[in-house]
């Protein structure tokens, strides 16, 4: 079953090509990007399944076996990963399709966006450290070009801000893998995790944070995040929900990668830390927050302060914790997501995302508002749906490890989050429209390829919600998973066989 | 952008350039055995068209090149994902390297393997997105 691992990778850089070659037709592009985005969601989900069925899936590239080839591994955390990213991009390009103008789309925004997935895709399956860092420069080279294609004038300035930052965070990655090749002679995920377990922990302490600063940066956790509500604003909507979604995730990832399956050795020190920042992010996140009167900004800065919430699980490393990471990230994602492409909605009818400008939208369309109310409120935790089953785990996974402290923290961001929803909602909403506003905007109607991406992800939040115990399930099971180092060595290091390497 | 007014470094293009680029392919087909390959390869050979655009213009380079160089990107990548999908077909994992032996007179074999086509597409990659920058920058 080696080919499933392959393909997700296999089909973006495929339809990336195509993409490429045919961008000059817009019909063309708008029909192969929708199969493309179909066809991985398929191969996502027929890769879950044999994942949760027959356990973890390696595959050795070139039949070069591990430790000394390029491996790809799917256990079920990567395969969740990669299945709701799929979602969440199809989402995104079909609601691409109907906002894009055709400027962006002859430049090569579907190829881009299919070479952001690759990289993507890739790091979520890939089984070493140096591809890791690869696939993570695929990612950073499409979406620097994605952030700023068009070029306007707040784009390139969030451009700038975008990559310089990001740079950093690779620099400090190539550095911390380097030395880490220099202790152990290896990058290969399996083999790190046994061979580090002999090693001095005091230069292990040093590695592990240089990786948490490379990680915290490209997931936006504090004190790292300013580069995030600096830039996200600035791009077209369906781009911003793409990297509202993926982008950080990918980040907070590996982030749990590595620290469930390398820097094991002093959690006293690495993941108190981590718990340090983890109540920090969410904290100055949802502030940040409070400060803006911008949709999209908003949103932005409520990113970091989910964030928060996702390192909270992985610093309690408890099954419990790790599961309450897990849920949140693919609650997070979708909702997240969702949200941003129902701001775009507002921004299409109303021509602005400023809160001071918008009023009484809940009048003119008010299917747009409960359309809004089920991310937002899922956001904020509100229960049946899945914002409130993910941050029960949170905050259970807290209670049970006395951290009290940083539990505390994770309720009281919560309040601020319905907050500060509720103040999108009171100004956008409900309040009488501003003096002289929109009058004609009863006549801008949706493309159908806008609403029915937005219709599907609240469907899935709901779904999430009502029926969580199947994800819940999945949380478990891929928390144990990434609790057993043992396991994950068996199955990649099980593949060398002696003999293929002695006869060379 | 004007070019360089340099008599010398005209006429020493005109032998170099060509050089260059038969060194480049010595090296992409070194770089089986023995250090060299498609990186450096499609660096040397890039480096043969810069000369071309300082020495002569940038419109003597792209004229020479033919094609725009983003789409020996494109092709270059396809080149290589095919060769390593030929792996997939028959039924081995992913970039597997795949051999024919061609007998020719007597004992002496050639053998032919898709590691050499992969780096054939790398080669193209190289050239095309170091001259895509090149020639963005010498537009400015």
């Amino acid at each position: 079953m080696g080919l499933l691992v392959t393909l997700p990778l296999l089909l973006s850089l495929a339809f990336s090509l195509t993409l490429f070659a045919v961008r000059r037709r817009r019909t063309a592009s708008h029909v192969l990007a929708i199969i493309g985005a179909s066809a991985l969601l398929a191969l996502a989900i027929a890769l879950l399944v044999v994942v949760a069925r027959e356990g973890l899936q390696v595959v050795a590239l070139g039949e070069w076996p591990a430790p000394y080839g390029i491996v790809l591994v799917a256990d079920l955390f990567s395969a969740a990963m990669v299945l709701i990213c799929a979602l969440v991009s199809w989402a995104t390009i079909v609601y691409a399709t109907a906002w894009i103008d055709p400027e962006r789309e002859r430049t090569g925004f579907y190829p881009l966006v299919f070479a952001l997935l690759l990289g993507v895709n890739g790091a979520f399956l890939t089984g070493d450290l140096f591809n890791l860092y690869v696939w993570f420069e695929v990612m950073l080279m499409a979406s620097f070009v994605l952030l700023v294609l068009g070029a306007e004038r707040g784009q390139v300035e969030g451009g700038i801000k975008y990559v310089s930052l990001n740079l950093l965070a690779s620099a400090f990655f190539l550095s911390a893998t380097g030395i880490l090749y220099g202790i152990s002679g290896t990058l290969n995920f399996a083999d790190l995790s046994r061979v580090l377990s002999g090693t001095d922990p005091r230069i292990l302490d040093l590695v592990a944070v240089l990786f948490g600063i490379a990680f915290g940066i490209k997931a936006g956790v504090f004190p790292l995040f300013f580069w995030l509500p600096a830039s996200y604003h600035t791009p077209p909507v369906p781009v911003s929900a793409l990297f509202a979604g993926l982008l950080t995730k990918v980040g907070v990832y590996a982030l749990v990668r590595v620290f469930t399956l390398l820097f094991v050795h002093n959690p006293g020190w690495t993941h108190t830390l981590l718990l340090g920042c983890a109540a920090l992010t969410m904290l100055t996140g949802v502030f940040g927050a409070l400060a803006q009167h911008d949709v999209r900004r908003i949103l932005s800065f409520h990113i970091v302060s989910q964030i928060g919430y996702m390192i909270f699980g992985l610093a309690l490393l408890t099954p419990l914790g790790l599961a309450s990471s897990v849920f949140y990230l693919i609650h997070h994602i979708v909702v997240k997501t969702n949200l941003f492409l129902i701001g775009g909605l507002i921004e299409r009818a109303f021509g602005t995302g400023s809160l001071d400008r918008l009023g009484g939208i809940f009048r003119e369309r008010a299917w747009l508002g409960l359309l809004f109310l089920i991310p937002a409120f899922s956001l904020a935790g509100i229960p049946p749906l899945s914002g409130f089953t993910a941050k029960l785990l949170v905050i259970r996974a807290g209670l049970a490890t006395h951290s009290y402290l940083a539990t505390a923290i994770a309720v009281v961001v919560g309040l601020f989050t319905l907050l500060s929803m509720l103040k999108i909602w009171n100004e956008a909403f409900w309040k009488a429209p501003p003096e002289g506003g929109h009058a004609d905007t009863a006549s801008v109607q949706y493309n159908a390829r806008l609403i029915l991406p937005t219709i599907v992800l609240a469907a899935v939040t709901l779904y999430l919600g009502i029926a969580g115990e199947m994800l819940l399930g999945l949380s478990m099971k891929a928390a144990e998973q990434l609790l057993d180092p043992a396991g994950y060595r068996a199955a990649v290091l099980g593949t060398v066989n002696p003999v293929v390497i002695a006869g060379g | 952008m004007t070019a360089l007014p340099s008599l010398i470094l005209r006429t020493a293009v005109r032998w170099i350039s060509p050089l260059l680029l038969l060194f480049s392919l010595f090296l992409l087909l070194r770089g089986h055995y023995e250090p060299g390959g498609g990186f450096s390869g499609g660096l040397i050979a890039a480096t043969g068209f810069a000369l071309l655009t300082f020495g002569y213009s940038l419109n003597t380079a792209r004229r020479l090149l033919r094609v725009p160089p983003i789409t020996l990107v494109a092709v270059g990548i396809g080149l290589s994902l095919a060769t390593g999908i030929l792996a997939l077909i028959t039924g081995k994992p992913f970039l597997t390297g795949l051999w024919v032996k061609v007998p020719l007179a007597g004992t002496v074999t050639l053998e032919l393997g898709t590691p050499l086509l992969f780096d054939v597409g790398v080669y193209l990659t190289v050239i095309g997105a170091t001259l895509t920058m090149l020639f963005e920058f010498a537009e400015e």
